[in-house]
């Protein structure tokens, strides 16, 4: 009896290999086994239901809403930028993350830190690359998104708020690519900060050389640059700051404002289209 | 007959009687999808895929190809000329040429956030809303596109490629010469008119070419337009036209100043003891 009930088990599982060969047998297994169903809770057949679920029950797709306008994916309507800045946002966290392991960001160090990136750390100077290359790109595509959206006058009602949102992390975009701009503290980029930050001298009101700053007490020891940098020059404190701001601070507002963002495209009806 | 009994005689309509296997009659609610629209997996998704594919191949092919830049390490007493910001502010620090600091490093980018933000606010033409049309919003594509390629692409690239030394004008093909000198004597707009601009005359005569610059520039256009019984004016009201007028006026004195200072070696028109334009 109990030789009999073995034979039908494993008989069982010669039947599936002889019929679907031993990968087939090993995914069909895989696919009917309750851990993968309690992951993932939509078949593999091609029918609608499924299609829909597979967007719906995914935490990371449902972003999309399970049908879209029949013209809205079309390359020559939205160019592809609105997505590829969030995918090169992404490539920019990842990268980003790896390269806080090897970054140090102080005086003494930094440079430092990025030359053994680029010399000493295996595949170092490929992630610094892919860094900054993807965060030049980002501003470009970030642009260009504006400009398809504005020609195609995706700015209009309802879509207003969405646009302002839109202003905000192209602002952000540029704060986070300005910033990260003096963390190699080289001539370049330190030279580069000093002059983005010289203008803050001059801002009306709350820099010491702008109009009226010298008559409310700005001094280069009070003004607005002083809060940007930690001090009266580009130094150690401006360092670490454009460090915290740029790991921390500026990521996180980017992506509060990315989350408004997407949910405001699904709640304003979707990529826009001809009314 | 009672509500209760009614049920238990529906009820009684379902009892099993007997199991076949097969395929059932009984179909799950499909997705509703209209002839204007489409699944968004397969559809959209393979292409979001694809994108992000492909965005990964060029970007590893580029770092590998191209190392990024780093240049020696940082000397605060070793000023590099030209000594330039990251290439997407270069638009504001080309502007640094025409106007101080305040208005080309801080107003004027304000100016810009604001603008861009307000513009679906005083934007009441219901056309081109979802689609390439260049034809029905032609003042706002023109102002868009004079502001964005023209102004602030424009001046990126002369930023980034046509500025040398002391800022000074080299082609890409030039050599940079660090000890040209351009002998350039700017007048301030109110030595024109024989008055020195840092007298109490001149103060008011630059303050009045301002103020008026921008009330003729406002109101003007307004009593022509409102005399016409222009259609824009009327829906725009007098308000959010103020502010478009005042706002296009602004981005218009970029020009207007680099053409002054080009042609007639314009260095100020206002001049303040506080600030000058």
């Amino acid at each position: 009896m109990e030789n009999q009930q073995k034979d039908t088990f494993i008989s069982k599982y010669k039947k599936l290999v002889k019929e679907k060969g031993f990968f087939g047998a090993y995914f069909t297994l895989v696919l009917q086994s309750k851990v993968w169903g309690s992951v993932f809770r939509h078949g593999f057949s091609d029918t609608p239901k499924n299609r829909m679920l597979k967007i719906v029950s995914n935490v990371f797709l449902h972003l999309h809403p399970a049908k879209v306008k029949r013209h809205a994916p079309q390359f020559k309507f939205t160019w592809c930028m609105g997505g590829i800045s969030f995918f090169l946002f992404l490539v920019l966290t990842v990268t980003g993350i790896l390269l806080m392991f090897y970054y140090r960001p102080t005086v003494h160090d930094a440079y430092w830190d990025v030359k053994d990136l680029e010399y000493q750390v295996p595949f170092g100077a490929l992630l610094r690359n892919l860094h900054r290359w993807a965060a030049h790109l980002m501003v470009i595509t970030v642009w260009l998104h504006m400009f398809r959206v504005f020609a195609t006058g995706s700015y209009k009602h309802p879509r207003e708020f969405n646009w302002c949102v839109g202003v905000v992390l192209l602002v952000v975009t540029l704060l986070l690519s300005f910033t990260g701009y003096l963390l190699t503290w080289d001539q370049l980029g330190f030279w580069a900060v000093t002059v983005g930050t010289n203008m803050a001298r001059s801002t009306p009101l709350l820099g010491h050389e702008g109009p009226f700053g010298e008559q409310l007490g700005m001094t280069s020891h009070n003004d607005i640059r002083f809060a940007l940098l930690g001090g009266s020059l580009v130094g150690g404190n401006a360092l670490l700051r454009a460090y915290v701001w740029h790991c921390i601070g500026l990521p996180i507002i980017i992506s509060v404002f990315m989350m408004v963002h997407f949910w405001r495209i699904r709640k304003d009806g979707g990529i826009s289209g001809p009314l | 007959m009672g509500n209760s009994e009614e049920n238990k005689e529906k009820k009684g309509r379902y009892r099993t009687l007997v199991f076949i296997k097969g395929k059932t009659y009984a179909k799950e609610k499909d997705l509703d999808i209209s002839e204007g629209e489409i699944a968004t997996w397969p559809y959209l998704m393979r292409k979001e895929l694809l994108a992000a594919i492909i965005c990964t191949i060029v970007l590893i092919v580029w770092s590998i190809l191209f190392n990024a830049p780093l240049e020696e390490l940082s000397d605060p007493t070793m000023t590099p000329n030209p000594a330039k910001a990251p290439w997407y502010f270069l638009g504001l620090q080309e502007m640094l040429v025409y106007f101080d600091p305040w208005i080309a490093g801080v107003v004027f980018p304000m100016l810009i956030i604001a603008g861009l933000m307000i513009i679906p606010y005083v934007d009441f033409n219901p056309k081109g809303n979802g689609y390439f049309t260049f034809k029905e919003t032609k003042f706002a594509m023109l102002t868009f596109c004079f502001g964005f390629h023209i102004l602030w692409i424009l001046l990126i690239i002369v930023g980034v490629f046509m500025r040398g030394p002391g800022w000074l004008w080299f082609w890409p093909w030039q050599e940079w010469d660090p000890h040209r000198v351009v002998a350039e004597t700017n007048y301030d707009l109110t030595s024109f008119a024989g008055v020195k601009s840092d007298s109490f005359l001149g103060f008011m005569l630059g303050g009045a070419v301002v103020f008026g610059y921008f009330y003729a520039g406002i109101s003007l256009p307004y009593r022509f337009l409102k005399r016409g019984k222009n259609m824009a004016i009327e829906k725009l009201g007098f308000v959010k036209y103020t502010i478009v007028a005042f706002l296009f006026l602004c981005m218009m004195a970029l020009p207007i100043k680099v053409f002054l200072r080009l042609a007639l070696h314009i260095k100020y028109i206002w001049v303040t003891p506080w600030f000058n334009i």
